[in-house]
């Protein structure tokens, strides 16, 4: 493999990897503020998946580039711009509706995108991703049975989860979007076409919100910038408070 | 426990590792990595929970492959390090601990053996699909789901309606 072929690979290593520690991140603000035990513990093991996840991919993308980089230079030490996670990820927590819609989004479109993963050409992916999708399975179960929960459950719940679907709706492009990268490592085999997931992707959704009495809204406005370092203001939040021991304490380890 | 009159098919992964392990040249580290266990379940070793995956020595160098149960799971860094301890302490000096990902870890592997171990310790061991969970404490059928997710990532917390007791099931995977 060439060192361009090396490059590509990394960037779309550290892409996923982005993708996953920031929802971790997020997930991992619940700990102590859930609704109750229970789903306290269910949201901060969802959140230890993904920062595994992220280590994983981090790893493979650090070992790709060399030259003293690591999982944790990478996640400790890039500022916002260099960043590349999908907006949706970065968005505060909100609520318990909002976090579960998002899950919920995120989780049947990661089945759809790990199971493609899997068959990927490089087989450092193939393995992260086999390792993840069994590990989704059993988030998309139980962010399912929320959905259904809040939807057919009072009509607070409803309105709150109705909320957090339009407020999230517009970020949900940008998991389709396909750019140069993508496309060129995507024809070698290595990369998933995510513009060929939306279909599945957004009837697997329907069929859940007619069952929750919720209606996905159309897309009506929709934004994008994450895999430029085009985000929003939450980024910057999200990691000062992420990266602060590390900003103070330079190369500290535990 | 009913499983025990059935002849066992074991996946293709866990009798590679079977077969690793019995054909392997170095069996006393296999042996001693035996006392390695789960810290989060002290009752099972690592060789029975199917993270154990292959021990190698190359130039008297030890080279230990594990393979995480779920992508976070922070046991395994404690695993890690006890392999290190275990094996320095009986004498060899340089240890390697490599993790793989691939094949990705199954609860499928665990012996019927190691099963019963977790139902005695409290923990009600996967099953198939995870359906027909019984009761650690009593036997019973009769449970409920409390969360999907327990203690740590590998566990769901049930509980029974009989004993009215709560449970940690391991989650099939």
């Amino acid at each position: 493999m060439t060192t361009d072929n090396q490059q590509d690979l990394a960037a779309y290593a550290i892409r996923l990897g982005d993708d996953s520690v920031i929802h971790g991140h997020r997930l991992s603000e619940w700990c102590s503020n859930g609704p109750f035990l229970e789903e306290d513990l269910a949201m901060t093991n969802v959140a230890l998946d993904y920062i595994g996840r992220a280590r994983n991919f981090l790893t493979y993308a650090a070992e790709l580039t060399g030259e003293g980089v690591t999982e944790d230079t990478l996640a400790y030490d890039r500022d916002c711009l260099d960043y590349t996670n999908l907006l949706i990820y970065e968005l505060p927590r909100g609520d318990f509706a909002f976090t579960t819609a998002r899950q919920y989004l995120l989780d049947e479109f990661e089945l759809l995108f790990l199971t493609a993963l899997t068959q990927s050409a490089d087989e450092t992916l193939a393995a992260i991703a086999e390792k993840s999708l069994k590990e989704t399975l059993y988030h998309l179960r139980r962010s399912k049975e929320w959905m259904l929960r809040l939807g057919n459950g009072t009509e607070e719940s409803r309105a709150r989860l109705q909320t957090a679907l339009e407020q999230l709706i517009g970020y949900t492009p940008e998991l389709f979007e396909m750019d140069a990268l993508e496309k060129e490592l995507a024809e070698k085999g290595v990369a998933v076409d995510r513009a060929s997931l939306e279909q599945g992707w957004r009837s697997a959704c329907d069929a859940t919100f007619a069952e929750a009495g919720v209606t996905l809204p159309d897309v009506a406005w929709r934004v994008k910038g994450g895999r430029t370092g085009f985000h929003t203001e939450h980024l910057g939040h999200l990691l000062s408070e992420m990266q602060f021991v590390q900003r103070a304490y330079p190369g500290c380890t535990w | 426990m009913s499983e025990n009159n059935l002849i066992p098919i074991l996946p293709q992964e866990e009798f590679e590792r079977r077969e690793r392990r019995r054909s392997s040249v170095v069996p006393e580290i296999w042996n001693l990595l035996d006392s390695v266990k789960d810290p989060e379940v002290p009752v099972i070793s690592i060789w029975e929970l199917g993270v154990l995956q292959d021990v190698l020595v190359t130039d008297g160098a030890v080279t230990v492959s594990i393979t995480p149960t779920y992508s976070g799971c922070p046991a395994i860094n404690a695993m890690a390090e006890d392999i290190e301890l275990c094996l320095k302490n009986a004498g060899y000096e340089r240890v390697e601990v490599l993790r793989q990902l691939h094949p990705a870890w199954s609860t499928s592997w665990m012996s019927v053996e190691a099963k019963r171990k977790l139902a005695d310790y409290g923990i009600a061991p996967s099953q198939k699909d995870d359906e027909g969970i019984a009761c650690p404490h009593c036997g019973s059928f009769d449970i409920k789901l409390v969360s999907h997710f327990g203690s740590t990532a590998c566990k769901a917390l049930y509980q029974c309606r009989s004993c009215s007791e709560p449970f940690d099931y391991f989650k099939n995977l």
